[in-house]
C-alpha cells in the first residue's frame, strides 16, 4: 500500500519471481531496518530511559523508587548547579560572540586576494582536528602562572605582568573561551569564507558604482547576505558549548574548586564519581532541554526557507 | 570585485600592508601553541624550569618522547601511552569502517528507493546528530553490562558506531540526493537489484563523500574523550584519556616536557589527516551547515 508507484513498476519488470520482486521492493526498508532500530532504542530509547531515571532516587545504581521531579527541585537548589549553569551562560555567549567576530573578520580579510591564503587558511584551522584534551593540555601550559605566559612576559622585564586566570576563581571559567575560540574560530572563518565567495558579484560591483566606500559595502551588503551563515555558525557553535567537557577536564578541571563546572561535567562527576545517579540524569535532561531549545528554532526556519524557497 | 581598479597610492599601499600584517599576527596566535608543543616536547626538564616558553632548546633531545611513549606514568600505570595509542587506532579503525558502511547504504536507500516515509525515517535518524551524549551515558552503561560488553574495545566500538551512522548517513544522503536518478531508474526497469545498482552506479561515484564521511568519522572518535573516559578500563582505554590520566597524575615531578610529547603523540594522526586531506576535513564540518 505505501509503494503504489514503485511496486507496480517492479511487478511489471520481474513477472514470473514474484518473490525476488517483493524482496526487492522489501530491501531497502530491509536495510534502513537495522539504523532505525537503533535509532529507536539508543537515541529515543536512552532519553526515555535518562528521564525516567531522573524521576527516581537513584545513587549509586539505577534504581526505580519514583520520587517525582524532586531530583529537578534539588537541582534548582543546588549550589553547584547555579555555578555550572552561569559558567555555561557566559561561556556560551563569549565563545560564540568571539568566535563569530574573529571568524568573519579573518574571513573578510582573507577574501581580499591574498597571496598564500590556502597556507594561511590551513593555519587558521588546524586547531580544529585537534582533541580538546589536547587543546587544554596545551593552554594549560601556556596558561601556567609560574612557567607560562605570565612568566614570560615578566622575563621580558615587565615584573608585575599578572596573567593567572587558571587559578583564579572568578577567571577560571575565561580561560576556556580564550581555548575554546582558539579551537574553533578557524572554523567560522572557513564557513564564512565559503559564504563569501558565494555571494553574487553583481551586488557588490552595483554598490561600487554607487559610490559606497568598502568598509561600508562590507558592513550593509556583504553581511547581511551572509544571514544563513550566521545562524548555522550559531548553531554549530551553541551546540559545542552546551558539549563541552572535555576542554574543561583537561584545561581546569572544573576548579578552582568548582569555579568553571559546565553542566557536562557537572552530570559526569554525580552520575559517575559521586553516586548521584537519579541528579546526575535530572541535569542531563536539562542538557537536552537547551539543545532543543536551540534546535527547534533552527529547524523550524530551516524548513520554512526550505518551502518559501 | 575583479574590475576594482588598484590604486597604488602610499594609502593604499598601507592599507595593504597593514592587512598582511593583521593576518600573520592572526597566523602566529593559532600558531603559537603548536610551536610551544613542539619546543617544550624536545626541551630537557632543567631547560624548562630556567628559560621561558619560547625559548629554544639549548640541548634538544627526544627523550621526552620516548618517555610519554614507553614509561611515563598514566595514574596507577607507567607504561606510557603508546599502547592506548594501539587502543585507539583498534577502536577507530573498524568503528569508522563500520559506520561507513552503513551511512552509505543508508544514504542510497534513502535517496534513490525512497519509499512512504523515508523522508520521516531520516529526520529520526537525524536527530542523533544533535543530541547531548551526557543524556545516554547511563543506559548505555547498563546496556553495555547487559551485552558484556563493559569496558572493552569492542563495547567502544558499538558505542561509537551507533552515535556515528546519524552523521555518516547524513553525508551520504546529502551527497546521493544530488547523483541524477535516472540512471537508478533505468537500471532498476533493466532488472537491477538494489546491491548491484549501488554497486555499479553509485559506489564507483562516492570517493569523495568516502573520504568525506571516513575523515570526519576518524576525527570524531580519536578525539572522543567522553564514551572513552566512560566505558572503558585500565587496559581498553584510548589515547585521550591516557594522556589526561597522565599531565594529571601527580606523584613525582611534574614532567611537563613528557606531557607535551604525550599531546603531540595524541595529535599526530588528526593533524596528519588534516595536512594531507584538509579540503575534505573542511567539507565534512561544512556539510549540511552552508547550503549550496
Amino acid at each position: 500500500m505505501s509503494t503504489v508507484s514503485s511496486s507496480t513498476r517492479t511487478s511489471r519488470v520481474a513477472v514470473g519471481r514474484p518473490a525476488r520482486a517483493r524482496l526487492q521492493a522489501w530491501l531497502p526498508r530491509l536495510v534502513l531496518s537495522p539504523s532505525i532500530a537503533i535509532s529507536l532504542f539508543f537515541v529515543y530509547g536512552f532519553m526515555l530511559w535518562t528521564f525516567i531515571l531522573s524521576l527516581t532516587n537513584s545513587r549509586m545504581l539505577p534504581s526505580y523508587d519514583f520520587v517525582g521531579f524532586a531530583q529537578y527541585g534539588r537541582l534548582m537548589v543546588n549550589e553547584r548547579w547555579w555555578v555550572a549553569s552561569t559558567n555555561l551562560v557566559v561561556f556560551g555567549a563569549l565563545f560564540v560572540g568571539i568566535c563569530l567576530v574573529v571568524g568573519a573578520l579573518l574571513a573578510i580579510l582573507l577574501d581580499q586576494r591574498i597571496r598564500q591564503e590556502g597556507a594561511l587558511r590551513t593555519l587558521y584551522l588546524y586547531p580544529m582536528a585537534l582533541s580538546f584534551i589536547v587543546t587544554g593540555v596545551v593552554w594549560k601550559w601556556l596558561l601556567n602562572p609560574s612557567l607560562g605566559i605570565q612568566a614570560m612576559v615578566r622575563s621580558w622585564g615587565f615584573e608585575s605582568f599578572t596573567f593567572d586566570w587558571l587559578i583564579n576563581p572568578d577567571m577560571a571559567v575565561y580561560t576556556l573561551v580564550i581555548a575554546a575560540v582558539w579551537q574553533a574560530s578557524g572554523f567560522v572563518m572557513a564557513l564564512f569564507l565559503a559564504g563569501l565567495r558565494g555571494i553574487d558579484d553583481s551586488i557588490i560591483k552595483a554598490a561600487q558604482l554607487d559610490g559606497a566606500s568598502l568598509p561600508r559595502i562590507y558592513l550593509r551588503v556583504v553581511i547581511p547576505c551572509l544571514r544563513p551563515v550566521v545562524f548555522s555558525a550559531v548553531m554549530i557553535l551553541a551546540h559545542i558549548a552546551i558539549k563541552s567537557f572535555d576542554l574543561v577536564v583537561a584545561l581546569t578541571g572544573g576548579g578552582p574548586g568548582y569555579a568553571s563546572d559546565l553542566p557536562a561535567t557537572f552530570m559526569y562527576a554525580h552520575a559517575f564519581t559521586r553516586a548521584q545517579i537519579g541528579l546526575g540524569s535530572a541535569s542531563a535532561m536539562l542538557m537536552l532541554g537547551g539543545v532543543l531549545a536551540i534546535l527547534i528554532p533552527y529547524l523550524y526556519s530551516e524548513l520554512r526557507s526550505r518551502k518559501h524557497g | 570585485m575583479d574590475n576594482v581598479i588598484r590604486r597604488r597610492t602610499p594609502a593604499a599601499r598601507l592599507g595593504r600592508l597593514t592587512l598582511y600584517a593583521v593576518l600573520i599576527l592572526a597566523a602566529l596566535f593559532y600558531l603559537l601553541p603548536l610551536a610551544v608543543m613542539l619546543i617544550t616536547s624536545v626541551k630537557p626538564l632543567s631547560e624548562i624550569s630556567a628559560g621561558t616558553l619560547l625559548a629554544l632548546p639549548q640541548a634538544p633531545t627526544l627523550e621526552p618522547w620516548a618517555k610519554a611513549w614507553g614509561e611515563a606514568c598514566t595514574g596507577m600505570r607507567c607504561e606510557g601511552v603508546g599502547g592506548y595509542f594501539f587502543n585507539s587506532i583498534a577502536i577507530v579503525v573498524p568503528a569508522v569502517l563500520i559506520s561507513t558502511v552503513i551511512g552509505a547504504l543508508n544514504g542510497y536507500a534513502l535517496t534513490k528507493w525512497r519509499f512512504k516515509g523515508s523522508e520521516l525515517v531520516f529526520a529520526l535518524m537525524l536527530f542523533g546528530c544533535f543530541i547531548p551524549f551526557q543524556v545516554v551515558l547511563l543506559p548505555m552503561a547498563q546496556t553495555l553490562g547487559w551485552l558484556g560488553l563493559s569496558s572493552s574495545r569492542a563495547g567502544l566500538i558499538l558505542v561509537h558506531v551507533v552515535f556515528g551512522i546519524a552523521f555518516t548517513t547524513l553525508f551520504f544522503r546529502n551527497f546521493y540526493v544530488a547523483v541524477p536518478t535516472e540512471l537508478v531508474s533505468a537500471a532498476k526497469l533493466d532488472g537491477a537489484g538494489f546491491f548491484r545498482i549501488f554497486w555499479r552506479i553509485l559506489l564507483p561515484v562516492s570517493a569523495p563523500i568516502i573520504v568525506v564521511s571516513v575523515i570526519w568519522q576518524f576525527t570524531q572518535i580519536w578525539n572522543d574523550f567522553l564514551f572513552g573516559v566512560a566505558f572503558s578500563a585500565h587496559d581498553t582505554q584510548p589515547v585521550t584519556v591516557a594522556l589526561n590520566n597522565l599531565v594529571n597524575t601527580s606523584t613525582g615531578v611534574r614532567e611537563y616536557n613528557v606531557d607535551m610529547a604525550a599531546a603531540m603523540i595524541a595529535a599526530l594522526p588528526t593533524l596528519v589527516v588534516y595536512v594531507l586531506a584538509g579540503k575534505y576535513f573542511v567539507r565534512g564540518l561544512t556539510a549540511g551547515s552552508v547550503k549550496g
